[in-house]
């Protein structure tokens, strides 16, 4: 069933492309601010960063619809962005702001926006796998044909929960998509040291769904694969599982250096970068380059807007931590 | 008007009663469609909703955990069964990791009004992997709500109030009750949760029970009454909300205090009750409170082990004796 996508730029107008070209900008220089906050001790706990892996957010998010919904793992904030949420908004959960998503009770790994469908950022490996069952679900039930897109890394295809979601998804003929962002560590160990598989989409063949491996450096591929398994899945066909290859920049966390990559692999993956692969495209479809640093230029200001404004919103008020146990 | 109902047929009732009520109510679990449950609790339900409303999943509890919380995401009313309450630790992160913080990480972004079943204790020969009072395994995660019924006009309405109320909430229906015989009105009830029940009035020393347990204390309390003795005895019927009002008032009338439960002492429900309670009230008690608990091993399965393992009548109205005579 595994199958490689070809690039079709042809259908897609260049304003579109601009359009992701933005904000894969955005979401790689938020990540980055993330980085520096972090390693100045402005930040709490541990984050997850996924430069590199801007085009698997992007395209996919990109090739769903608004009423459609999306969840996530712990290394979400590209997801969740592209999803639509605002970047203050996000800045200030990771400050752990009362102006947060989450109103400073989440933090980097649980953003959340429900109001663009960003249904949630799981820290737990694989957890938001069986409740995009449920979500895939309630839209069977209600007769809609909003689908759900699940996101997570090549690790998670070895705990329980992918199992049993994948199943039942098959069984029920759920719509919902799938797709694993293989970034070839599940935190810091190599991929085949843990699984004895190379291509993880034929994991799909034994739930009987649809299963395709792409290029995730390229957002083109990334969103036409997930645009035909949203219109499988929009039609009663059921789920599909789309293994998008990808290359995370930096460690697992910020405690990890990455120090057990081979030489020479990071600067092989750094030339597929992929916002220089789009941005090549673009220039080969006569995009000159005054225009493409204009595009850089406006995501980096507004992230440095955003975050200058996140940065000025107070800590959540004290008796808030309370709140939202219960209905 | 009422009728003389089983503690099954109530609870069948009351997912019924749910389904007629609400569309937006869906019953799922193993085997609860066709073959009408493995206890039969949902017999007949899928024949009167059909396949829609009343579904089968595979043998998958993280996913049918995950399916009501997502389902309950987009504004549907799952009502999830997870077969045996000892099942609970294979979706023990979808239940304490999942349902019960999502909606406190997300800022209360979303509300999740799902309901699990689960038929949960002992004294059935089900041996120590389908025996447990898993009830006790939550007691410390917020967010969840903890119904434990104990007749079969509890079961119905508080399953009615579980699955109206607009959090989530997990239902242990006792497997040694399934047939127990009780009222139920004509139309019942639907119950009210964090309400505890004073079952029988007393002035001279307070039992607390649930489910299996209360049925014992109210035996014990007949039993002291024949002594001259009057018990209080009281039945939380909620673990989460707790009602702890209703104890605290009756022990102000009575200064004694036993907690009779089905699991062992350490991290259980009875613990809390008494460690609350004396935390605040100590000046009401003329004796140490009583804690009668199911020994430390796991549940066994021969009849005469598994009937020492749970504390027996004879064992509670020991320790009300001992209370009683400090």
């Amino acid at each position: 069933m595994s199958s490689s996508t070809s690039s079709s730029t042809a259908e897609i107008p260049l304003s579109e492309q601009l359009e992701w070209l933005r904000l894969m900008h955005e979401i790689r220089v938020f990540e980055e601010e993330c980085h520096r906050m972090f390693a100045q001790g402005i930040v709490r706990g541990s984050t997850h960063l996924g430069q590199g892996q801007e085009a698997v957010a992007v395209g996919a998010c990109r090739a769903l619809r608004a009423s459609d919904t999306m969840s996530c793992t712990y290394r979400g904030h590209a997801a969740v962005l592209a999803k639509g949420a605002p970047l203050d908004e996000a800045f200030g959960e990771i400050l752990g702001k009362g102006k947060g998503l989450c109103g400073g009770k989440g933090g980097s790994m649980h953003l959340t926006d429900m109001r663009v469908g960003a249904i949630g950022s799981f820290a737990i490996i694989g957890a938001h796998l069986p409740i995009a069952l449920g979500v895939a679900h309630a839209a069977q039930y209600q007769g809609s044909d909003d689908v759900t897109l699940a996101f997570f890394g090549d690790g998670a295809t070895n705990i329980g929960a992918f199992h049993e979601a994948l199943n039942m998804a098959s069984v029920w003929k759920l719509p919902a998509i799938f797709v694993c962002e293989n970034n070839l560590y599940g935190e810091y160990s190599p991929i085949a040291s843990t699984t004895p598989i190379e291509r993880l989409s034929e994991r799909a063949a034994a739930y009987a769904m649809a299963g395709a491996t792409i290029d995730g450096n390229d957002v083109v591929v990334v969103h036409d694969a997930v645009a035909e398994a949203a219109a499988r899945a929009r039609a009663g066909e059921g789920p599909t599982l789309i293994e998008a290859l990808t290359y995370r920049h930096k460690g697992h966390s910020r405690a990890d250096p990455a120090a057990y990559r081979p030489p020479g692999e990071l600067e092989r993956w750094l030339q597929r970068d992929p916002i220089t692969l789009l941005e090549g495209r673009l220039r080969e479809a006569g995009v000159d380059s005054e225009r493409l640093d204009a595009v850089r230029g406006r995501a980096e200001r507004a992230v440095a807007e955003a975050l200058e404004r996140a940065k000025g919103w107070p800590d959540p008020e004290p008796e808030t931590r309370l709140e939202h146990v219960f209905a | 008007m009422s009728e003389t109902v089983t503690y099954r047929e109530a609870l069948n009732r009351g997912m019924a009663d749910a389904l007629a009520e609400d569309e937006r109510v869906f019953l799922f679990g193993e085997d609860v469609g066709a073959s009408g449950g493995a206890f039969k609790i949902t017999d007949g339900l899928f024949d009167r909703f059909g396949p829609k409303r009343v579904r089968d999943t595979p043998i998958s509890e993280q996913a049918i955990v995950g399916t009501a919380i997502g389902s309950a995401l987009m504004g549907l009313r799952p009502l999830a069964e997870i077969m045996f309450a000892d099942f609970a630790a294979v979706c023990f992160d979808q239940i304490a990791n999942e349902l019960a913080k999502y909606r406190y990480m997300t800022g209360g972004q979303v509300t999740l009004p799902v309901t699990i079943r689960m038929s949960n204790g002992a004294g059935g020969g089900f041996g120590s992997q389908h025996s447990q009072a898993a009830e006790n395994w939550l007691l410390n995660v917020p967010g969840l709500k903890l119904v434990v019924p104990a007749t079969p006009a509890d079961a119905y309405g508080l399953l009615r109030a579980a699955v109206r109320d607009p959090d989530p909430v997990l239902v242990f229906e006792h497997k040694h009750l399934f047939n127990l015989k009780g009222e139920l009105n004509d139309p019942p009830a639907v119950g009210e949760l964090g309400k505890a029940e004073i079952v029988r009035s007393g002035e001279d020393i307070t039992l607390v029970g649930t489910q299996l347990m209360r049925h014992r204390c109210v035996e014990v309390a007949e039993r002291l009454a024949d002594d001259g003795v009057e018990a209080e005895v009281i039945d939380p019927r909620t673990l989460a909300p707790l009602d702890l009002d209703t104890i605290r008032a009756s022990l102000d009338r009575t200064n004694r205090l036993l907690v009779a439960q089905e699991c062992p002492p350490d991290g259980s429900w009875g613990a809390s009750v008494i460690a609350r309670v004396v935390g605040t009230q100590l000046e009401a008690f003329d004796a140490p409170p009583a804690l009668v608990s199911a020994e430390e091993t796991p549940v066994p399965y021969a009849g005469v082990l598994e009937e020492m393992w749970l504390p027996s009548v004879e064992r509670i109205l020991d320790a009300a004796k001992r209370t009683l005579d400090y």
